[in-house]
């Protein structure tokens, strides 16, 4: 196992390089002088070429790449075209809103989609299957703006009720915008979950199919056990195995999707940095953010190999 | 038919079970009757789709939807296990009676440990805490003769070869001390030294254990070597009971003759073309209204092909389903099974 | 049978699979699957290859084919050496070998009738002329003993014993000189398998084919052969005419694995030897004799050095095996340990 974790360690190397040449890459594969774009088009030349000196626009490419790698390894993400701040600081700031984010976002993807998967799959073309998977086409399908909007619609701004519904006025339970307080969070980790909990619940339910009719199932059964102990304990623990990869990549699509919902929200994450630094033009933020996500992205699939060769002893042979 | 007493560890009277298509019904057992005497092997015989896989299934009640069994009983230690519920019938399972499959590679559980596995039983059944369970998984381990059992309790199935996971299937089937061990085809996926390493070691547990044992094989040989009893099945009936000399000596239904003619043996060699049983099998959709055998029978006649024989009992014991041995018998009164037919291809 | 035509040679074949490992995941070690064997095939002849799974009887025949390539070795066919030709060239003489394989459904396209299997497989080859084709089909169907309306149905409507026919029919189209049968009826039950083999003799005996037939089954190899290689980890163990393999076997794993077959004559039992312990991975086989870590009459000399095929005086011509003790064995002066026999 310790080997295997230094191998995949190794291996990332050449996909960091990868990637840190392709965030470097975004400045001059944009068409048009960079300089220019990040003054604006009616800058005057000065400032187009004290931006261009800052950036270190002027000196051949390798020695630009390799400066920002040197610089990056260090933590040196450059500073912001627009505020003049440094990079990582900014990004460093939103790093955590956004992470838990994702982390939460995927708690609550688990844990529906789980329950629903195997729910759908134990009782299999009844009532209860074809309801959950109905739900679950739904939460595929519903965009995470459109959803955002109608929870804030429903539970934050709320309705005028009928006045016939006693106790209750108002539906503003939660609070349409911010982040940290437990009445900020729900929405959003809602919106972005629901998707996450549908592609679980319905790759589950599939894999949990498939197990149930394994002969080993078929043994535990003989051998008198019950049928509870034979869905939770023989079959979920191998009808996890290729599910877990799936929660890998889902929670690296979360980090990338958390940048709509924090628009929605009004959170203040890397993912509404970027936004918004995209419409300012500023480089070196957009940059230093995508490093940034894509870093993350790399480690959570190392932590989900990790996680299913423990899960699966069968592949850890050599 | 002997009567109801017991000396039989289980006995089957008439059992039916279906499978429901949307279309139509397949009778996969379809009235099969015998009986197994206490610490005896009875071998069932059969070709695929005889029923054979199904009847075993059905003592332990383990059919699945859309399967279901719909008639008959089966009495084990003389009470009827189709009147028991469900709660009951988990008690008898892996306790009283066990199962071993055909898949060694396939019937453990892949994320559990040997340990894990052969102990969920002593938990289950009696109890046992985990300490106390595993000592005695090792000690069923040491029996069915895996060698250092106190590593091998800590692996998983997959770090043991096909003989080793088919021993270790024997044990976790033995741990409870049960009265009938069912073994569905257990050797079949193993090579033939390992296979004999398996009958061997199946035929020293029984002797020591004390139980009986219902073995499932497609293999003569295999009968040949470790039954008492043999049973053969043919589209979901039971064609012909006898002990197994009786069976190998003088076969008296014209499938159990076809079947030992038709298989090439390594100790002696034939001369020519080998024997063959005309025909397949019938789809489960165009079972026969007569005899089930009667269309690849060369001594078919109207009767059988208009009207099912029952299985009638003869020195007691062993029991035919055949016309040719009924007073109705409407075909040339002296039959010779055992003159060396025409071979066909 | 020396006087015969030698239709194939194999001289040294080796078939080795690499392993993948470690942290750049180079080859760490090789599957030694068939490991320096040769062997003669002569025209006309069924020579059967038996042995437990993992003894590298499949893949001989694959590489004889050369459906995976071999590592090393000659595979001399009417003493052209198959290895040396180019793809195309191999691809023709193809038509002169062909292989049936064990579960037919799994080797033909289920989303074609009959009819177009037989059709393509006659195209590819283009040994008969485009408007005869029909004719060859029907004519082919009629030698497997198939119905001409059965032409047009599909795989999935055939039982196994009749997709193996269509199997057969297809390796026959190109009018083959030379077929593999890879476990060709081992799928089959027992009734349906005693017509398979009985057409498989039937086909030999009219268009004179050769096969060598691969099978795990010695029942069905004592019926249908005329010489046989035992194998076992990669290597031959012993080859013999079939009379005298069955009633003179030399090798104490031959002896075993005939010991070891259930058999269906109650009243004489052959004292039975069980021998212990499971069959040696093929990745790291036992130095000197492969055997010598199941054999009850294993010495020192087993464990070093290893046993080459050999003839003794008191075996036929044609007839060796791969042991050190054999005249000491025969001779009784060399004792089995005595855990071993039961």
């Amino acid at each position: 196992m310790f080997k295997y974790i230094i191998r995949r360690l190794i291996q990332t190397i050449p996909v960091l390089i990868g990637v840190s040449l392709f965030v470097f890459s975004m400045m001059h594969l944009v068409p048009g002088d960079p300089a220019q774009i990040m003054a604006g088009e009616s800058a005057p030349e000065q400032q187009v070429e004290n931006i261009r000196e800052r950036l270190g626009l002027n000196e051949p490419l390798h020695v630009q790449y390799l400066k920002y790698v040197t610089n990056a390894v260090q933590g040196d993400l450059g500073n912001s075209v627009r505020s003049g701040r440094d990079v990582s600081a900014e990004v460093g700031a939103r790093f955590w809103v956004t992470v838990e984010l994702a982390i939460y976002s995927t708690i609550l993807a688990v844990f529906i989609g789980l329950i629903a998967g195997v729910i759908s799959a134990t009782k299999k073309y009844t009532i209860s299957d074809t309801f959950i998977m109905l739900i679950a086409l739904f939460g595929l399908s519903m965009p995470n703006f459109w959803l955002g909007l109608m929870l804030i619609q429903w539970f934050a701004i709320g309705f005028d009720l009928p006045g016939w519904i006693p106790f209750i006025e108002k539906t503003s339970w939660f609070k349409p915008s911010g982040w940290g307080s437990f009445q900020q969070v729900v929405l959003p980790v809602i919106t972005l979950g629901t998707g996450s909990a549908a592609i679980i619940a319905r790759m589950t339910r599939s894999s949990m199919l498939d197990v149930i009719n394994q002969d080993y199932i078929r043994t535990a059964r003989a051998k008198g056990v019950k049928e509870r102990i034979v869905i939770y304990r023989h079959a979920l623990k191998n009808a996890l195995i290729p599910v877990v990869t799936v929660v890998g990549l889902q929670f690296g699509g979360l980090l990338g999707g958390a940048a709509i919902t924090e628009s929605v929200f009004a959170i203040n994450g890397m993912g509404k940095l970027v936004i918004d630094a995209i419409a300012a033009r500023d480089f070196p933020i957009v940059q230093g953010t995508i490093l940034v996500i894509a870093l993350l992205f790399v480690f959570v699939n190392l932590f989900v190999d990790i996680t299913y060769r423990f899960l699966n002893k069968r592949i850890d042979l050599d | 038919m002997r009567a109801v007493t017991e000396e039989n560890i289980l006995e089957i009277k008439n059992l039916q079970t279906s499978f429901y298509t949307r279309d139509f019904e397949v009778k996969a057992v379809d009235d099969v009757t015998f009986s197994i005497p206490r610490q005896k092997t009875l071998g069932i015989v059969g070709e695929s789709g005889s029923g054979k896989s199904i009847t075993s299934l059905s003592i332990l009640r383990l059919i699945e939807s859309p399967g279901k069994i719909i008639g008959g009983e089966i009495l084990f230690k003389g009470k009827n296990l189709l009147g028991k519920s469900e709660a009951a019938m988990r008690k008898i399972r892996g306790n009283e009676i066990s199962m071993i499959f055909q898949e060694p590679m396939t019937s453990l559980n892949p994320t559990m440990t040997i340990g894990q596995q052969i102990s969920e039983a002593y938990k289950i059944h009696q109890g046992l805490q985990k300490k106390a369970a595993t000592k005695h998984a090792i000690e069923m381990l040491k029996l069915v003769g895996i060698p250092s059992p106190e590593k091998r309790v800590k692996q998983y199935p997959f770090e043991l070869s096909g003989g080793m996971r088919q021993r270790v299937m024997i044990a976790m089937a033995l741990a409870c001390n049960p009265d009938l061990l069912i073994a569905d085809e257990p050797t079949t996926a193993l090579d033939v030294t390992i296979q004999a390493q398996i009958l061997e070691l199946i035929k020293d547990l029984q002797s020591r254990l004390g139980m009986g044992v219902l073995l499932i094989t497609h293999d003569l040989g295999v009968v040949a070597e470790t039954c008492d009893y043999v049973a053969v099945m043919y589209c979901g009936q039971v064609v012909e009971y006898a002990d197994k000399r009786s069976l190998f000596k003088d076969p008296k239904h014209p499938y159990t003759v076809g079947l030992m003619r038709s298989i090439p043996t390594h100790d002696r060699d034939l001369e020519g073309d080998l024997a063959v049983i005309k025909g397949t099998v019938p789809s489960p959709d165009e079972i026969p209204s007569g005899c089930r055998f009667a269309p690849r029978c060369s001594y078919a006649t109207e009767l059988c092909k208009s009207k099912l024989p029952d299985l009638q009992t003869y020195n007691d014991v062993n029991q035919i389903r055949c016309w040719i041995y009924s007073d109705e018998w409407d075909g040339d009164s002296e039959v010779n099974l055992h003159a060396e037919s025409e071979s066909t291809t | 049978m020396q006087n015969q035509k030698v239709l194939l040679k194999v001289t040294n074949l080796k078939q080795y699979f690499p392993i993948k490992g470690g942290i750049l995941g180079r080859t760490v070690n090789h599957v030694k699957a068939v490991d320096d064997i040769s062997f003669k095939v002569y025209e006309g002849e069924t020579l059967s290859i038996v042995g437990e799974s993992g003894c590298g009887k499949s893949t001989t025949g694959r590489a004889i084919l050369r459906l995976d390539e071999p590592s090393g070795g000659q595979v001399e066919f009417r003493g052209e050496d198959l290895l040396s030709f180019s793809k195309k060239k191999m691809n023709a003489i193809r038509k002169e070998m062909q292989i049936i394989f064990q579960d037919p459904y799994a080797s033909i396209n289920p989303r074609q009738t009959v009819r177009q299997i037989l059709t393509e497989a006659l195209e590819i080859q283009n040994v008969v002329p485009k408007k005869e084709r029909g004719n060859r089909v029907i004519e082919l169907l009629e030698t497997v003993g198939l119905g001409t309306h059965q032409a047009d149905r599909m795989p999935h409507v055939f039982s196994g014993g009749q997709r193996q026919r269509i199997g057969i029919a297809r390796a026959l189209s190109v009018n083959p000189k030379l077929i593999v049968a890879d476990e060709a009826v081992s799928a089959l039950d027992v009734s349906i398998q005693a017509q398979v083999i009985n057409l498989l003799t039937k086909l030999q005996r009219e268009f004179k084919l050769t096969y060598i037939f691969i099978s795990h089954d010695l029942g069905v190899v004592r019926h249908i052969s005329d010489r046989i290689i035992v194998m076992y980890v990669g290597k031959i163990v012993e080859i013999a005419d079939k009379k005298s393999l069955f009633e003179n076997p030399k090798h104490p794993y031959t002896r075993a694995l005939l010991s070891a077959i259930p058999s269906t004559d109650i009243d004489n039992r052959p004292q039975r030897i069980i021998l212990k312990g499971d069959v040696p991975s093929p990745i790291d086989p036992p130095k000197g004799c492969r055997f010598h870590t199941r054999c009850p009459f294993a010495t020192e000399l087993c464990r070093q050095e290893e046993p080459s095929l050999r003839q003794t005086n008191l075996m036929l011509d044609g007839h060796k095996a791969a042991c050190h003790h054999i005249e000491e064995i025969e001779a009784g002066t060399h004792q089995p340990s005595p855990l071993t026999v039961s």
